[in-house]
C-alpha cells in the first residue's frame, strides 16, 4: 500500500481539537462505503485522535504520514 | 440502533468561559464518534444555555493562579473583562470555535442539551429564558436514569 489514491481530501489545516474530528465525521456521512479520504491536518493531535476516532466508528485507517508540517491521514469508508 | 450506542454524558456545573468548553469539546467530538452525547447544565453551567448570557461568559482572573499576573490584581475593577478579552483573543488566533458555534455543531451533531429543574426554581430563570437548542428540562431521577447506562459520565 504505498500509493493511495484518495476519492476526496478533506482539508483542516490550521483547526485543532475537536474541529478536525467533527468535521471529518461530518463530511464522511456524505460519501458511499468505500470511499478513501485523505485528509490534510497540521495538528499533532489528529495523529492519535483521528485513528482513535477510525478505531471507534469502525472505519478503516489506511496510512498516516508527515510532510514537513503536513499530516496526511487516510481513511477508508467501511461503515 | 441508538439503543446499542455508548452513551456520554457530562454534567456542566460551570459557567466560565474557561470551563465551558471542555463540556462541548468532548460532546461534540463523542457524538462525530457515534456515541449518545448528553450535555447536563447545572447551577453556574445554566448561564451557558441562557439568552441573555451564553455569547457573554467571561474568565474569572480571580482565584486563577494560571494568569500571567499577581492573583490580587484579578479583583481591580476591569480585569475580569480584560482577561476574556485576552482568552478570546487567544483562541481566535489559535482558530478555536467560539461557545456559540460549538453550540451550532453540537446540536447539528445531535448532541442532547438538559436543563436543571431545581437550579431553574432556585434563579429563577424560566424555559423562555433558555436557548432554542435545549431539548429538556430535567431533576436528578432523568439524569441518574440517563447516568446508569451511560459508558463515559463527567462533572465538570
Amino acid at each position: 500500500m504505498s500509493e493511495i489514491k484518495p476519492d476526496v481530501t478533506l482539508d483542516v489545516r490550521g483547526f485543532f481539537c475537536p474541529v478536525p474530528v467533527v468535521k471529518l465525521a461530518e463530511a464522511i456521512e456524505k460519501y458511499p462505503t468505500g470511499t478513501t479520504l485523505e485528509i490534510l491536518a497540521t495538528d499533532p493531535g489528529t495523529l492519535a485522535d483521528i485513528p482513535a476516532w477510525a478505531r471507534t466508528t469502525g472505519n478503516e485507517m489506511l496510512k498516516t504520514e508527515r510532510e514537513g508540517n503536513v499530516i496526511k491521514l487516510y481513511i477508508k469508508k467501511t461503515k | 440502533m441508538s439503543e446499542s450506542k455508548k452513551r456520554l454524558l457530562i454534567v456542566c456545573s460551570k459557567g466560565t468561559l474557561d470551563m465551558a468548553f471542555p463540556p462541548f469539546m468532548l460532546a461534540t467530538t463523542g457524538a462525530a464518534m457515534g456515541m449518545d452525547a448528553h450535555l447536563y447544565f447545572t447551577f453556574w453551567g445554566m448561564d451557558i444555555i441562557t439568552k441573555k448570557k451564553f455569547d457573554k461568559l467571561k474568565l474569572s482572573p480571580v482565584g486563577n493562579p494560571s494568569l500571567p499576573m499577581p492573583n490580587i490584581l484579578g479583583m481591580l475593577p476591569g480585569m475580569t473583562a480584560m482577561a476574556t478579552k485576552m482568552m478570546k483573543g487567544k483562541m481566535k488566533k489559535a482558530k478555536m470555535p467560539s461557545i456559540e458555534e460549538l453550540i451550532k455543531t453540537a446540536k447539528e451533531l445531535g448532541v442532547k442539551f438538559h436543563a436543571c429543574t431545581p437550579t431553574m426554581q432556585l434563579s429563577g430563570v424560566t424555559k423562555d429564558d433558555l436557548i432554542p437548542e435545549v431539548d429538556d428540562m430535567i431533576g436528578a431521577a432523568t439524569f441518574l436514569e440517563l447516568a446508569k447506562d451511560a459508558t463515559v459520565t463527567l462533572f465538570i
